[in-house]
């Protein structure tokens, strides 16, 4: 096992280690280390570092190692963990806070997760509804992989189920607003 | 919790185009049962976990505004959605704004409408398996299902946080496979129920996505599944769009390969009230569904159908 020099740990890094758990809802400390979070993570054999061991990075405050690891965007927040924890601590919403800080931070340790992400939300803010076709094209420009392919596109065209048309909400200024307003908080909650 | 048959309707962005067989279905089967759909006017994309990753205000405060348009229109209307990310979305911003009442203000700060988050949020298999309603079901029926043996599948937002879902068990969820033997089919035990099937990163990471998938596949056939049964656009997605793709790379690596279709629980429902292929959008799979659900419809004769039909409708 490594070892790590927790003096190495900054104040910037564990005042952003409060910061994340506040936004969690979470108290790292609640965390006894047993690991039944991992044993049923349906993303722990992809991740660099098992949600337990997110946690150990933030009850330690090495912040910066945990904001770099790709694990907060291979989790797929399909919350098993949180469900099943003894101590009732909600790593799902930890990957997400650790996730949104890296983001703010302007950090992408999974490059292609944050721009379908991205495209996703633009597409909302614009049309305030999702559209396939849309999202599948930007995505496809963007990214350099087809996600048409993913999709299979043609397939479902011929089943009506993508079509040329475009849905839209009718106030769009309505929800373009709503969108920047909700972003302009930079992710602090009241 | 209201009691009428009556809901404020939220489709989701999924409604006509992805998800066409859940709307088509569900819809058929709430014509028939009597449930009645008002769609919220102008409601929008709920930001499902794009996002939740993005910014927590905003993860509030797309649905909160669908929400707060469904009060606007008829605040004694509970919301209605078929959509399980949907549904999870939905609920989260009430439960948000339930917590306190400052909470609440700061929604309707963040939305710019007045919002009391009195209306509560439903989903489809949650409405579709309340006794009253599982008693029109079974009036409705004309034929059953004759044993089709049916892995229920629930996956993730539909019970997961147990406390903003308030909906079935977290673990082992009853309600599908209820569902499914009031119509006459066979739900099958399996370990699979609520593992995530890797949709949100059919995308970004699609090669960690196909071997959530293929576990569920594969306790389904061991399990002895004819088909599988879910209540979410993106759960049948990743399932049915996938099979073909999972056999290519199992038959390569000399794995035997998977053949059960996935419908919509609404599918099953809709078939055994008389509901033709076509209009309960069996006809749009990737998977062929045709077939075995022919067959499971079809496994006594005409006869021997009627008379089921009116024992299980007794
Ligand atoms: S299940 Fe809970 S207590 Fe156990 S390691 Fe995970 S977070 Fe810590
Ligand atoms: S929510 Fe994320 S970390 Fe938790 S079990 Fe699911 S994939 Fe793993």
């Amino acid at each position: 096992m490594d070892t790590t020099n927790l003096s190495n740990v900054t104040n910037a890094e564990l005042e952003a280690a409060d910061r994340i758990g506040k936004e969690a809802g979470v108290r790292f400390d609640d965390c006894y280390q047993c690991g039944k979070c991992s044993a049923g993570c349906p993303m722990a054999h992809a991740m660099d570092y098992v949600p337990r061991q997110v946690i150990r990075l933030l009850q330690l405050g090495i912040v910066d190692e945990a904001l770099n690891a790709k694990s907060p965007w291979i989790c797929a927040h399909c919350m098993v963990c949180s469900a099943r924890c003894p101590q009732g601590v909600d790593i799902t919403a930890t990957m997400l806070s650790v996730r949104r800080e890296a983001k703010r931070r302007g950090l992408r340790p999974d490059k292609e997760a944050d721009i379908f992400d991205d495209i996703f939300i633009g597409n909302v803010r614009s049309f305030g509804k999702s559209n396939e076709a849309i999202l599948a094209a930007k995505y496809n420009l963007l990214s350099g992989h087809l996600m048409q392919d993913m999709l299979n596109a043609p397939k479902m065209a011929a089943r009506g189920m993508i079509g040329p048309k475009i849905h839209s909400v009718k106030d769009k200024e309505a929800v373009k607003k709503l969108v920047d307003k909700a972003l302009s908080k930079g992710g602090e909650q009241k | 919790m209201s009691s009428t048959n009556r809901f404020a309707y939220f489709p989701g962005c999924s409604a006509d185009s992805t998800g066409i067989s859940f709307t088509k279905s569900a819809e058929f089967v709430c014509k028939r049962i009597g449930i009645e759909l008002v769609e919220i006017p102008d409601w929008c994309c709920c930001g499902t976990s794009a996002a939740l990753v993005t910014d927590k205000n905003l993860a509030v405060a797309l649905p909160a505004r669908s929400l707060a348009l469904a009060e606007k229109m008829d605040a004694d209307l509970d919301v209605a959605t078929g959509c399980a990310g949907c549904f999870n979305s939905l609920k989260s911003a009430r439960h948000f704004a339930k917590q306190s009442e400052d909470n609440r203000a700061y929604v309707e700060d963040l939305i710019d409408m007045p919002y009391s988050a009195s209306n509560d949020v439903f989903s489809f298999l949650e409405i579709m398996h309340r006794p009253e309603n599982q008693e029109l079901i079974k009036n409705n029926m004309v034929t059953t299902l004759h044993g089709l043996k049916v892995a229920s599948y629930y996956g993730c937002a539909l019970v997961r946080p147990s406390k903003v879902c308030e909906f079935d068990d977290t673990e082992d969820p009853r309600s599908m496979d209820e569902l499914i033997e009031l119509v006459g089919g066979e739900a099958i035990d399996w370990g699979y129920k609520v593992e995530c099937c890797g949709g949100s990163h059919n995308i970004s990471d699609p090669k960690a996505a196909k071997k959530l998938t293929e576990r569920i596949y594969e306790d389904a056939m061991i399990n002895g599944a004819e088909a599988i049964a879910v209540a979410c656009p993106l759960c049948f997605l990743n399932l049915d769009m996938r099979e073909k793709e999972l056999n290519a790379i199992r038959e390569a690596e000399g794995k035997s390969l998977f053949n059960i279709p996935t419908y919509y629980f609404t599918e099953l429902l809709g078939m055994t009230m008389g509901g033709s292929f076509k209009e309960l959008g069996i006809d749009k799979h990737f998977w062929p569904a045709e077939d075995i659900a022919k067959q499971a419809l079809s496994a006594r004769t005409q006869s021997d159908d009627t008379a089921e039909a009116k024992e299980v409708a007794k």
